[in-house]
């Protein structure tokens, strides 16, 4: 998201839409995320505006949770999974291969802008492992041949 | 013209994980190309995820069963005639006669697997809505008798009695009542709520709305953790289709009584699974965890009385309403009562969904249902609960699966999950890595969780690398104890359990000598 004023315009749409829960402050968050991949610094005051908050309750879920960013991920996606189960199939040497491959360390997005590679605890598969989620798209029984087959 | 045969491929998040789509495509395909009439129908997963995607093809009424199916093996099964049940090295048979699933007690899961997860006419067809119909011709007072006198207990982990909390919130008079429903699954090593969400949303729909009844709350919430897209598509698509049945919305069931239902969506916070942070997370603040009391029940979601019920709580209500509460309370062992839907996974040969009545010998689970690990190793641990639960070695195996059983051996059964590992496990990182995701998920309100945890996780890295003496190891037992008894939560509070138990049952991964093997 840039600070285009059509840009904040959108996040303002968004907020309009969604003021009237009860509890807003996540689905909005959510919804503009889902939007612009980020949700950013500039967003913050329209937010806390729309909803009655200071920009400070707004930060603080955003840094709060995981899943909220405050820059853009890479163009891929890719979630590897290091719960116990999936760590009982093998995936310590899958996430070696996973670095290796990207030339990434879990957290970080190339500089190149291509991958984000990031740690999940636990994608619900366990007794399919090790698993892996690419762009939003769920593999299971992932080795390292398997995820050089569906990497993008 | 031949009769539609009909044909059943998942679309559990499990089964396309290894390519379910794939092989519905691959059987539309082959039988346009063969000119065969056949109605795909995507359901739930039966729960033999080991031969997921498996496929299921009706005949004279009977489901044959047919896994791991991929795409490249669909030509061979028409050539093998599939369709009319015919012999493949990939059959199995009938599917109601696996031995596997033949076996368990299907009483939550009755459903899952078998009807369109998204067709009212389906749900009814196969016994939905018998409780919520009988539900809504009762007094709230009797519908939570009835669940108290089941002998329901959470199934979220910490196994209050259903019927305790749910007469609470009953008695407390309040304007508004709300029930949420914790789909905040985030234990690694369990998947049982996502099955139901996925497999069975309006059997999750019926119980709250039967919860709603009971104590007077016109209101329910799911708070779904975002690790589960599918799980939240199928339920929203669920709850829209729910309300143009009349089955949620001012005149439920034409009883004249309300409940309206919403689906939110948490932001990858494991503490949000703890019941008072989720409320924080659904009022749209970070989960910070609520000191108690107040108990949620009596200030519970916006200061209000709220039933706060895991997915397989709720999910249980409808066939105690169905059946009665003797019937349920009669499963069970001592006072652990049902069925609990165990969730085999890890190293493991054959992991799914197995739901038996409390009470099963855990080597049953492992090695009968399991059939030993995936890799062919000896099974060296097995963790239970979650990754806040204890880990057993393998001669605790004939442990009994029920709560009180498990509380004794200090263990604990949690969401019911079961994670095996074969000899190659380090016990040392594993205990490492509890504490290092303690670390990393402690909302930060309470200082042993939040201090304790990152000062646990620099012990045992000394431990680890054969740094430490006999000072390391008493103050990280000190530590595991101020934590245990000094935090806030379930997850500061819990945090030791896996350390601890590895500790005691694999002290050989934490000696200098196992230091000496991990630097080399």
């Amino acid at each position: 998201m840039s600070e285009a004023s059509a840009d904040l315009d959108r996040v303002r749409a968004v907020v309009d839409a969604h003021r009237a829960l009860r509890g807003a402050l996540l689905p909005i968050l959510h919804e503009i995320q889902a939007e612009f991949g980020h949700v950013d610094a500039a967003a913050v005051p329209v937010v806390a505006e729309g909803l009655n908050l200071s920009q400070a309750e707004v930060a603080a879920v955003l840094a709060f949770y995981r899943d909220f960013r405050t820059t853009a991920p890479g163009r891929h996606r890719i979630r590897i999974c290091r719960a116990e189960a999936c760590l009982a199939r093998g995936a310590d040497a899958l996430l070696d291969h996973v670095r290796a491959r990207l030339s990434l360390d879990l957290d970080q997005t190339g500089a190149d802008g291509r991958f984000t590679l990031e740690p999940v605890w636990c994608l619900g598969n366990c007794a399919l492992g090790p698993s892996v989620e690419i762009d939003g798209r769920l593999h299971g029984r992932v080795d390292a041949a398997r995820f050089d087959e569906v990497m993008p | 013209m031949s009769r539609r045969i009909r044909v059943f491929v998942p679309r559990d998040a499990a089964a396309l994980s290894v390519g379910a789509d794939a092989v519905a495509a691959a059987i539309l395909a082959e039988a346009d190309h063969r000119d065969a009439d056949v109605h795909l129908v995507r359901t739930g997963s039966r729960g033999l995820l080991w031969l997921e995607p498996l496929v299921e093809v009706e005949v004279d009424g009977r489901r044959h069963a047919y896994g791991p199916v991929a795409a490249a093996d669909v030509p061979g099964l028409f050539d093998a005639g599939f369709l009319a049940a015919g012999p493949h090295a990939l059959a199995h048979g009938p599917t109601e006669e696996i031995p596997w699933l033949m076996r368990q007690t299907r009483l939550t899961f009755a459903r899952c697997g078998i009807v369109d997860p998204l067709s009212p006419t389906d749900y009814c067809a196969h016994g939905g809505h018998t409780g919520l119909a009988r539900a809504v011709r009762m007094e709230p007072a009797a519908i939570v008798a009835e669940i108290t006198a089941s002998g329901l207990r959470g199934r979220g982990g910490a196994g209050f009695p259903t019927g305790l909390k749910w007469q609470t919130v009953h008695d407390a008079p309040a304007e508004e009542k709300f029930v949420c429903c914790n789909a905040d699954e985030g234990d690694g090593g369990t998947f049982a709520d996502r099955m139901i969400m996925e497999g069975d949303p309006f059997l999750l729909i019926e119980g709250m709305t039967i919860a709603g009844m009971a104590v007077g709350a016109r209101h329910g919430w799911i708070y779904v953790r975002s690790e589960y897209p599918h799980a939240v598509a199928t339920l929203r698509a669920a709850v829209a289709r729910a309300y143009a049945e009349g089955w949620l919305g001012g005149d439920v069931l034409g009883s004249g009584r309300v409940f309206d239902l919403e689906v939110r969506v948490g932001a990858g916070a494991y503490v949000c699974g703890e019941e008072t942070a989720m409320l924080e997370s659904l009022e749209g603040r970070p989960g910070l965890v609520r000191a108690k009391p107040p108990l949620p029940a009596l200030e519970g979601l916006f200061g209000r009385p709220t039933v706060v019920n895991n997915v397989l709580t709720l999910a249980s209500v409808p066939v105690i309403l169905a059946e009665g509460a003797a019937f349920y309370r009669d499963f069970g062992a001592g006072r652990s009562h049902g069925t609990q839907p165990f969730q085999l996974c890890g190293n493991v040969a054959r992991g799914g969904l197995v739901e038996l009545a409390f009470g099963v010998p855990l080597a049953t689970l492992v090695d009968d249902f399991g059939g030993g690990t995936a890799s062919g190793r000896p099974v060296r641990a097995v963790q239970v609960g979650g990754p806040l639960g204890a880990w057993l070695a393998a001669s605790d195996l004939g442990l009994s699966a029920d709560y009180e059983t498990l509380a004794a051996s200090g263990a604990m059964l949690g969401h019911g999950g079961i994670v095996v590992f074969d000899d190659t496990v380090d016990m040392g990182a594993m205990a490492r890595a509890a504490m290092a995701f303690c670390a990393e998920e402690s909302c930060g309100k309470c200082t042993p969780c939040r201090i304790g945890s990152t000062r646990a996780r620099e012990l045992l890295d000394r431990i680890l690398d054969g740094r430490a003496g006999p000072a390391e190891r008493a103050l990280l037992d000190e530590l595991c104890a101020l934590m245990r008894d000094a935090s806030l939560c379930a997850l500061g509070g819990l945090a030791p359990l896996p350390v601890e138990s590895a500790l005691a049952r694999f002290p050989e991964d934490f000696t200098p000598e196992a230091a000496a093997r991990r630097a080399r």
